[in-house]
């Protein structure tokens, strides 16, 4: 199978990966780059902890083929720090204990992220729309769907 | 954190309050990998050269294996090794085999018989996860497809297929003497013949898929010093490495396990599957080998918590005391024991729930099915018995006309009664509970309900053990033979009677196998009788329960003489609409009654 080169922006840099021929994009930020962040759950699309975000929006990169993404911006959870300054999405999920196993945690964060951009302002049923394709099996999503909403409030300067 | 409440006022000598750490909330310490996405887990670890392992399944509930070709598959591009249930080195075990529990019963790949849909037989090594796809679809295996039994009470008929030849009456052996644990306390018959009513209730709990969101799987690979690391994300680090050391017959110190970091485990990660198999694979190969269940095989393969079967029988009065007990439970085990045995030593330490009841009796079986095996799963053991229980009490309360809260504080344990494992009862909190579960809920309770405690009103003629009918019925064998039924005490041959009492005289079905594990006085939470029982002591009627007049500190319940159960108001006038009344005679609905409603069902999906 001949491998392909893709190009991409991840996390602001620029990257270059060879793929093989109908490869997913989760294996290759995996196993190609060395992004260990967004997990493997299911490989089928139902759990979400492979979100990644292409261009702003939350994708399943494991139902996302690697050839697709050639020439586009893509984040993962591994980027969301600045160097040791956490994010706030990350500060809040700490301190409102938004994870327990932390294997849905990156997924999450995505489709926080993507959301929060859109909607500073989110309700709380927007929140949960926001994570309705993330599976966590262990906080009962309250935890997650609080720190969402403080997080929002901080990044609009308001403090919770 | 806002969710939870420290109910000082109910536990004063609990805990300090001025402890720096101890009942301080805290941030989690592993909880800066979770979200920077930098926990290791195990598929964290990367290898070159990585290769992939997956199995050869059993389409069959219960088939004889004629023969395995994987003639084919050996040549098949890719494929670095065809392992077969002959290159396992010890190729049988029993997880309990650690604690020197049960009969070695399973194997790592199956090759004489396979007793549930998905059963390993074969496992192929390829250098992608694809190639072994393609390869594990190339081996043919001749199948002698055998009847199989799926229902536990089926499967005790003297006729039903025998599920595996270690246990042939589809029973786990208790104490070699007996198909099922016993216990017995008090006289059932004598209870149920005094009561003013008779309440029967069968439950049945379906199995329950742990789901973690990572699957199980494990990475081994050789090190440089003659030893192989695993990775792994087991739940029992040291389970996984004892079970690999037997199965593989090799020294554990040439083992080095490496967990802790688990993606959701709930139980479903303790059976030790993978490791054995990624460890032979990489000694096999020479290379690293990763194992990892698909989703589809998590779902399938994968053990959930097992399903249980429960009858209750209730002697009640029409006050609402209930005076006898008694049990007959199913453990629906699957094809191997795992861990249900175990589950079933615990549930009957648990009975008859946290009530005291003067006569209880019950018989619990460990049951052998063609369906996946059961494993751990949250509180296993004490779950499906303690809803079984709860949904019984709501029966009870029905039965005899009462609030069913007021029904639990009336029978709750209180500190000092002798509960029916022969335990003094300490530490007890649940009229407590009650109590503030009523106030939160606005369900109102009688002024003397809310005036109760746990402290006060236990003890005494409470604390005394009852005369005891005992039995032997149910030995290793006879129900198959004989079709004896399965309730305590029916088809009894013989009886004998173990003498009423305040003081605890152990009672074992069969001595002790060994001098350590003789019960140790100082631990049972009684002492022992220096001059022996005496067998003509007479069985004291339990008297009703003392009038209390020392009231607990006020409990935020909305007292009121009203004693007819009111539906708690609706909150908001929005959905969720009013809920039907529970009504605990009527058999449940099975499915989703409402839909929609689970907001995290929502049927849409962002692309």
């Amino acid at each position: 199978m001949a491998k392909v080169p893709v190009r991409f922006t991840l996390n602001g840099s620029e990257t270059a990966v060879f793929v093989n021929g109908g490869e997913n994009l989760l294996d290759t930020l995996r196993r190609g780059v060395g992004d260990l962040s967004p997990k493997w759950g299911c490989g089928q699309g139902t759990c979400g902890t492979c979100t990644v975000l292409i261009d702003g929006e939350p994708h399943l990169s494991c139902l996302t083929l690697a050839e697709t993404v050639e020439g586009r911006s893509l984040e993962t959870t591994g980027g969301l720090a600045n160097g040791p300054d956490l994010h706030v999405l990350q500060k809040v999920f700490m301190e409102n204990f938004g994870a327990q196993c932390g294997y849905c945690t990156p997924g999450m964060l995505m489709a926080a992220k993507s959301l929060l951009a859109k909607n500073p302002n989110p309700s709380r049923d927007e929140v949960i729309e926001a994570i309705s394709g993330n599976i966590c099996r262990c906080t009962g999503y309250e935890p997650i769907i609080d720190a969402i909403l403080t997080a929002a409030n901080q990044m609009r300067g308001r403090v919770a | 954190m806002s969710s939870i409440e420290f109910r000082k006022d109910l536990f004063a000598d609990e805990r300090e309050d001025s402890l720096k750490e101890i009942g301080q909330p805290t941030i989690r310490q592993d909880i800066l990998g979770h979200v920077t996405g930098r926990s290791p887990y195990y598929d964290d670890h990367l290898f070159d050269g990585l290769l992939h392992m997956r199995c050869v399944r059993s389409p069959h509930h219960h088939a004889r294996i004629r023969s395995i070709d994987t003639s084919a598959a050996e040549g098949m591009p890719g494929v670095r090794r065809v392992i077969r249930p002959e290159d396992v080195p010890n190729n049988i075990n029993t997880l309990l085999a650690l604690i020197n529990f049960g009969k070695d019963d399973e194997a790592l790949l199956q090759g004489k018989k396979v007793a549930y849909v998905g059963e390993a037989v074969v496992a192929i090594v390829a250098e992608t996860e694809r190639q072994a796809r393609d390869a594990v679809a190339a081996v043919r295996v001749d199948y002698e497809v055998l009847p199989h039994v799926l229902d536990v009470e089926e499967a005790l008929e003297p006729n039903a297929p025998v599920v595996s030849e270690t246990y042939p009456n589809n029973t786990f052996d208790y104490h070699e003497l007996y198909d099922h644990q016993k216990l017995r306390f008090g006289d059932v018959d004598a209870g149920f013949a005094e009561a003013d009513h008779i309440v029967e209730g069968r439950y049945q709990m379906s199995p329950i898929e742990q789901a973690p969101t990572e699957t199980c799987g494990a990475i081994a690979a050789p090190e440089t010093n003659d030893r192989f690391v695993c990775y792994t994300s087991t739940q029992a680090l040291f389970f996984s490495l004892g079970t690999t050391a037997k199965l593989l017959d090799m020294p554990s110190s040439k083992l080095h396990f490496i967990g802790g970091t688990v993606g959701g485990g709930f139980g479903g990660k303790v059976d030790s599957l993978h490791e054995p198999l990624a460890v032979l694979g990489s000694k096999l190969t020479g290379a690293p080998v990763k194992y990892q269940f698909d989703r589809a095989e998590e779902m399938q393969v994968g053990a959930p918590r097992g399903g249980e079967r429960w009858y209750i029988k209730d002697g009640v009065m029409n006050d609402g005391r209930i005076v006898a007990r008694q049990f007959t439970g199913f453990f629906d085990c699957g094809a191997y024991t795992r861990l249900s045995s175990y589950a079933i030593i615990k549930a009957t330490g648990h009975l008859p729930g946290p009530y005291t009841i003067p006569n209880v009796a019950s018989n619990v079986y460990c049951v052998y099915t063609n369906r996946t095996p059961a494993t751990a799963m949250r509180g296993f053991g004490i779950t499906g018995v303690d809803f079984s229980i709860e949904c019984h009490m709501d029966k009870v309360a029905e039965k005899v006309g009462m609030n069913p809260i007021e029904l639990r504080i009336m029978n709750a344990y209180r500190d000092g009664d002798m509960k029916a494992h022969r335990r003094l009862a300490k530490n007890t909190a649940l009229i407590e509970c009650c109590q503030v579960a009523a106030g939160k809920a606005r369900w109102p309770i009688s002024a003397d309900a809310a005036a109760q405690s746990s402290l006060q009103g236990g003890g005494q003629e409470r604390a005394n053990i009852p005369q005891t009918t005992t039995d032997d019925v149910g030995k290793i064998g006879d129900r198959r033979r004989n079709k004896i039924p399965t309730t305590p005490g029916e088809g009894a041959t013989s009886k004998g009677n173990v003498a009423a009492g305040t003081v605890g005289t152990p009672i074992v079905a069969v001595p002790p196998q060994r001098d350590d594990m003789n019960i140790d006085p100082s631990r049972t939470g009684h002492k022992r009788s220096m001059d022996g029982a005496t067998p003509s002591a007479p069985r004291t009627p339990r008297p009703p329960a003392p009038a209390y007049t020392a009231p607990t500190p006020p409990a935020p319940v909305a007292q009121t003489p009203n004693h007819e159960p009111v539906p708690p108001p609706a909150i908001q006038p929005t959905p969720p609409a009013q809920p039907e009344p529970y009504k605990p005679s009527e058999p449940f609905q099975q499915g989703i009654k409402r839909p929609g409603v689970s907001r995290f069902i929502s049927g849409t999906r962002r692309r």
